[in-house]
């Protein structure tokens, strides 16, 4: 799966689990719990989402390897491709 | 026979819309049967019976605005087939036809933008306030399917002009309500710095066993461990009511759930006293959904029992809260940090989290205060009894 194609992915999830987040407000490097005021929740329900859609699990410990949009794009390629 | 009347579903609420029954006249209810849909500025809210019975009467149709306080059926309970005497207080509010056709360019996702029409249904209070707000429905509907409901128009408004003085219903709940807190209730204050780090490496091992969607958030094991020093203390567990405080068996916190950038609610989750670790974080998961989808029943509304705040994820240290009348105390959460901490004689970081009790003082003492941020502390320190 190409790197687009999986951002688009993810960016889909978001707005899944935070519908009130517009596109544009995700920026690729920022924390995306801090800067769409996402809580532990929605971050948990983001992941899971994404789990049911690439079948990656990502486990606690690498949480902090998923907090930006760019560093989930990268984590979910190594481990789809 | 009973009257039920249109509930009172926060401290300023003063009307709502039933949007639908659930029930068909000659039905049989049970206590906590959801009976009918409403709509209040909160969003749709399930309103439950408190007897069981009959129904005998449905009183208002669909789509009326009816005040709280207002009969909106008559119930025959199965106890008692005498019929009293009975006020004729029945609204008769007719409300207009509130479908309307609209001709529009819908966005489609995979093709071009075609011309299609659409039937949208608008709830009777959704029309009301976009007149109010000078809401063109016809930009909301671009965004919905289905049907506008209040929300969506008050959304709409805050998208559009962030900074007008929108009526914006659920802030001057909140207003009202913690105005009257904090002109009745003298609160007291205690913190405590809880080391988590016992209580979070296991359960970080509880979760490495685990798939994704059965993880157990922090957020959970701070509320099922609240629930526990609150069996302990059961004196903050309950009201202020008619001068006397009244302990409530039943620990149903009420958790404050923002919704990002329109207000906030404290729905509660009901029975935790029951509940195990799993269940605790499933009806924390459910509450948070339902509650921004504005799917939340009336019980969940009007019974909580204290209300635990959580503004961790904000980076705050510590949370000193208003409590909420009747209720007579609020737990505030800060933010887990990693912060040095001396133990025997040995200085070594931990992860640490200020747990704030603010307490009605009319209602407890310190002491009483003190010592469930004490039994908090001691379960926290043995988390697995936390299953």
């Amino acid at each position: 799966m190409n790197l687009e194609k999986i951002k688009k992915i993810i960016i889909t999830e978001i707005l899944n689990i935070a519908p009130e987040v517009e596109e544009k407000e995700i920026e690729e490097d920022e924390d995306i719990q801090e800067s769409l005021e996402l809580d532990s929740f929605d971050f948990l329900k983001i992941l899971t989402a994404l789990n049911e859609k690439l079948g990656v699990d990502v486990p606690e410990a690498d949480y902090e390897k998923v907090d930006t949009l760019n560093k989930m794009v990268e984590y979910f390629s190594k481990r789809l491709n | 026979m009973s009257k039920f009347v249109m509930p009172s579903l926060g401290a300023d609420m003063e009307s709502a819309v039933l949007m639908e029954w659930k029930v068909k006249e000659g039905d049989e209810v049970k206590k906590g049967d959801i009976i009918a849909e409403v709509e209040t500025s909160k969003g749709v809210i399930e309103i439950e019976i408190f007897d069981d019975g009959v129904v005998e009467k449905l009183l208002v149709e669909p789509e009326t605005d009816c005040k709280v306080g207002d009969t909106i059926a008559l119930i025959r309970s199965t106890n008692d087939s005498l019929e009293e005497d009975m006020k004729q207080d029945i609204p008769h509010v007719k409300e207009e036809n509130t479908e309307i056709e609209v001709k529009q360019e819908v966005p489609h996702a995979n093709d071009e933008s075609k011309t299609e029409e659409k039937h949208i249904k608008i709830s009777p209070a959704a029309k009301k306030r976009a007149k109010e707000l000078n809401v063109d429905l016809s930009k909301i509907i671009l965004k919905i399917d289905g049907k506008i409901g209040l929300s969506d128009v008050e959304n709409a408004v805050k998208k559009t002009k962030p900074d007008t003085k929108a009526i914006d219903g659920m802030r001057q709940a909140i207003a009202k309500a913690m105005s009257r807190s904090n002109a009745e209730i003298p609160h007291y204050y205690l913190t405590a710095s809880i080391n988590l780090t016992p209580a979070l490496k296991w359960l970080e091992g509880l979760n490495s066993n685990r798939s994704i969607s059965e993880r157990i958030l922090p957020a959970a094991l701070m509320i099922k461990a609240i629930v526990l020093a609150l069996k302990k203390v059961p004196q903050l567990n309950g009201f202020w009511k008619d001068d006397t405080p009244q302990i409530i068996q039943e620990i149903n916190p009420g958790i404050a759930i923002a919704l990002r950038k329109s207000g906030l609610i404290t729905p509660a989750i009901l029975n935790t006293q029951e509940m195990s670790l799993d269940e605790t974080m499933k009806s924390l998961d459910d509450l948070i959904t339902r509650t921004r989808l504005g799917k939340l029943k009336g019980s969940e509304m009007t019974e909580q029992t204290i209300t635990i705040t959580n503004l961790g994820d904000l980076g705050v240290e510590s949370v000193l809260g208003v409590i909420y009348p009747p209720q007579v105390a609020v737990v505030g959460i800060g933010r887990i940090m990693d912060k040095p901490w001396a133990e025997n004689d040995m200085l070594s970081v931990r992860k640490v989290v200020q747990v704030t009790l603010a307490g009605d003082h009319r209602a407890t003492d310190g002491r009483i205060g003190a010592q469930f941020l004490d039994k908090l502390d001691k379960i926290l320190q043995k988390p697995q009894e936390l299953l």
